[in-house]
């Protein structure tokens, strides 16, 4: 079990009325990528803030490596921030905003330069050191940013939306070179983004927020394919959701009958002992076949009619409805239907079916759900 | 039409242009001239290469070119003491009282400028609100004791006339500085300042107690007042470094301070400039002998009718004014301020 790093326990932030951060608490591992995702203003950002110092909390403790540092400023903290938009000063040459957190801790000249040299190293920009951040490119700058703060070892880095002002292919680029120095120096990243593909793409853990609390946290893998409220569903991906009632449990899985009367099953470690619950299921795992084609043994199946198709090349997506009125998205691989006259049309009626395994619950309050469908 | 668009950023220069042609180097030409001329107002002036007016100016008059040095570094150096922290103020932690903070900076400029310096000379006349008090009431200070007539009420007429010089360009120059470079800079480490906040704090201290004393004739060096002087003076550099030790921090020297560099340039020129050549202040808080150079001018110009004498001492204080930011310019670093790099 490796030690924790970061501890919040707790933690409550209010500007005047308004509570940005609402009782987190949380435990992030030592080496671990953790990323805190959400849409803005759900306190992610002020969480990280907290860490790093800038922010105090209302009330709560944050511990680093099992120490209080709850009141510390942060240049008496052993962290380090990757800011928004870099924050380099204009001012310096990229060796002395590298230099500089150094240089505060009163390092020798000699040992400064060694390691300057080899920050830059690591993140490709030797032979920068006497430029000014205005003569560097956006994903220049980044990797400076990335270099001032980790030259000073710190216990936690903190990355507030670092990628979010690149173009979508540096982004993609930059994801790969982050995961790789993470894994290179082994220091405990924590990540703002609210980014869903980004934050899987790097993290071992996600913690979703929403409203100021953690939603669901866990790796990306059973964020994506076992969300447990309306909300994750929702951020992570497209999903569909179909309320209904449990009806009872033969074992491992439980039937859950809908408004229309058809039913469908899912694990019934997830239904628990709830009553009404929302079965859910990713576009991806449902299979289309023939009204009259046999479903696989124990699989789910619901009839419906294919409203709309659209071809997106490596896949083609699907809205349909299904008998009870509810609209499901589904993507198929144009694997054995590729041309337009393979392809299911508008109006066709097909069967929907996926495996019960692939099922997700999530329980909500009854917020009067006429739609199945999840707004993306 | 966009074949002579070239011409459209001269066609609106031109009115500038011409004005300053007319207005600026016309008559800068003929004073050229005239400070080369002999003669009287009466028989006509002759230009006649007279160097003498130039060396004759410079030896008659080192009093009040040294007083107008003087004074008019002294209301810079002060006008930045004060309005440094005023400007980092507003700007920092004005929130949204800054827009009605800068107008306060700007609102003694709806006044006339010869009916706040006569407001001053009341102010601090033996009889004002604050003289007449601490003396009647009180009796901290003798009987004979002034403020007005005496350099400090000249210099302190100047400070006033001139701070909103020093805190606009102050205020624009912090005001555009990225807030999250400070947090960069306090991650990175930046804490407080103690020592060098308290080396600089108590030199301020010191120099701006220095400055009052001096300003208010206190000369008695031979009644034994130097302990009294060095008393006062320590006790302001004390004052000051404590100050200086608890406000400045690493992240405002690292940061804040080399950003705001080109405010500091900028702001110093405008106040130091028209300090220097002022003449109102001295005729109206002065006295004979704290004349400043603009004094001397106005006179020779208006009085006297020497119009050669008082050409060649405009050029002298200008040739001056131009050397000083010059070093200046050196001094606090010319790339920043040309914006060679930005």
């Amino acid at each position: 079990m490796p030690a924790v790093d970061v501890r919040l326990l707790e933690v409550v932030k209010r500007f005047g009325d308004m509570v940005a951060v609402d009782r987190l608490t949380l435990d992030i591992q030592d080496g671990e990528f953790f990323s805190l995702l959400g849409p803005s203003g759900c306190g992610k950002t002020t969480t990280l803030r907290m860490i790093g110092g800038f922010e105090e909390p209302t009330s709560g403790l944050i511990e680093l490596q099992g120490e209080d540092v709850t009141w510390l400023p942060p240049f008496k903290r052993n962290v380090n921030t990757v800011f928004q938009n870099y924050a380099l000063f204009p001012h310096l040459t990229i060796y002395d905003n590298v230099a500089f957190g150094l240089r505060r801790k009163g390092v020798k000249d000699a040992e400064v330069k060694r390691r300057v040299t080899e920050m830059l190293e690591l993140v490709e920009l030797p032979g920068f050191e006497r430029r000014k951040p205005t003569q560097i490119s956006g994903g220049q700058a980044q990797r400076v940013a990335l270099a001032r703060a980790l030259i000073n070892r710190p216990a936690v880095l903190l990355l507030d939306e670092p990628l979010g002002a690149l173009d979508l292919k540096l982004r993609k680029q930059m994801q790969v070179e982050l995961k790789r120095i993470q894994q290179e120096v082994g220091i405990t990243f924590i990540y703002v983004t609210h980014d869903q593909e980004e934050a899987m793409t790097m993290s071992d853990r996600i913690a979703v927020m929403n409203q100021g609390h953690i939603e669901q946290l866990g790796d990306p893998e059973s964020l994506y394919e076992r969300p447990s409220t309306r909300f994750v569903a929702g951020f992570l991906g497209i999903s569909n959701l179909l309320p209904g009632a449990v009806e009872g449990t033969d074992g491992s899985y439980a039937t859950v009958r809908m408004a229309d009367t058809s039913s469908v099953r899912a694990p019934s470690a997830l239904v628990g002992s709830h009553a009404d619950v929302s079965i859910g299921v990713r576009p991806e795992k449902i299979r289309l076949r023939e009204p009259a084609d046999r479903t696989p043994d124990g699989h789910n199946q619901i009839t419906g009619v294919v409203r709309d198709a659209s071809y997106l090349g490596v896949s083609t997506q699907y809205v349909v409805e299904a008998r009870g009125g509810a609209r499901l998205t589904v993507y198929e691989q144009n694997v054995e239907r590729t041309t337009r006259a393979e392809l299911w049309a508008p109006g066709e009626e097909v069967l929907l079916t996926w495996s019960p395994d692939h099922s997700f619950v999530v329980v909500d309050q009854p917020t009067p759900a006429v739609d199945g469908s999840t707004p993306a | 039409m966009t074949r002579h668009r070239w011409l459209l950023p001269y066609l609106l220069m031109a009115p500038g242009l011409l004005w300053l042609a007319a207005f600026f180097v016309l008559p800068n030409i003929q004073m050229v001239l005239m400070s080369l001329s002999t003669g009287s107002i009466s028989q006509g002036w002759t230009f006649a290469w007279d160097f003498d007016n130039y060396l004759g100016a410079f030896g008659r008059f080192p009093d009040n070119f040294r007083n107008s040095l003087v004074y008019g570094g002294m209301a810079t150096l002060v006008c930045f003491l004060i309005g440094y922290p005023m400007a980092y103020g507003i700007a920092f932690r004005g929130g949204r009282y800054k827009t009605l903070l800068l107008f306060l900076v700007i609102a003694p400029f709806f006044t006339s400028f010869l009916i706040r310096t006569i407001s001053w000379r009341i102010l601090l006349g033996d009889q004002g609100p604050f003289l007449a008090v601490v003396r009647n009431t009180f009796g901290v200070v003798p009987a004979n004791f002034s403020v007005i007539g005496t350099p400090l009420a000249v210099v302190a007429g100047l400070i006033y006339q001139f701070l909103p010089f020093m805190v606009l360009p102050l205020y624009v120059a912090l005001e555009k500085i990225d807030k999250r470079l400070i947090e960069a800079a306090r991650d990175l480490y930046a804490g407080p300042w103690r020592r060098g906040g308290a080396i600089a704090g108590s030199i301020a201290g010191g120099v701006v107690v220095a400055f009052v004393l001096t300003g208010l004739g206190y000369a008695s060096l031979e009644e034994g007042g130097v302990v009294g002087f060095a008393a006062a003076v320590v006790a302001g550099a004390a004052v000051g470094g404590l100050i200086g030790a608890f406000l400045i921090s690493e992240s405002f020297v690292r940061v804040t301070w080399p950003l705001s560099v080109p405010g500091v340039f900028a702001g110093s020129i405008l106040v130091f400039i028209p300090a220097i050549g002022d003449f109102v202040n001295v005729e109206l808080l002065g006295n004979p002998k704290s004349q400043m150079i603009g004094n001397v001018i106005q006179n020779r110009f208006l009085q006297q009718n020497d119009y050669p004498t008082a050409a060649a001492l405009s050029f002298i204080l200008m040739a001056g004014i131009l050397i000083a930011i010059f070093i200046y310019a050196r001094v606090l670093g010319t790339e920043e301020l040309t914006g060679g790099r930005s």
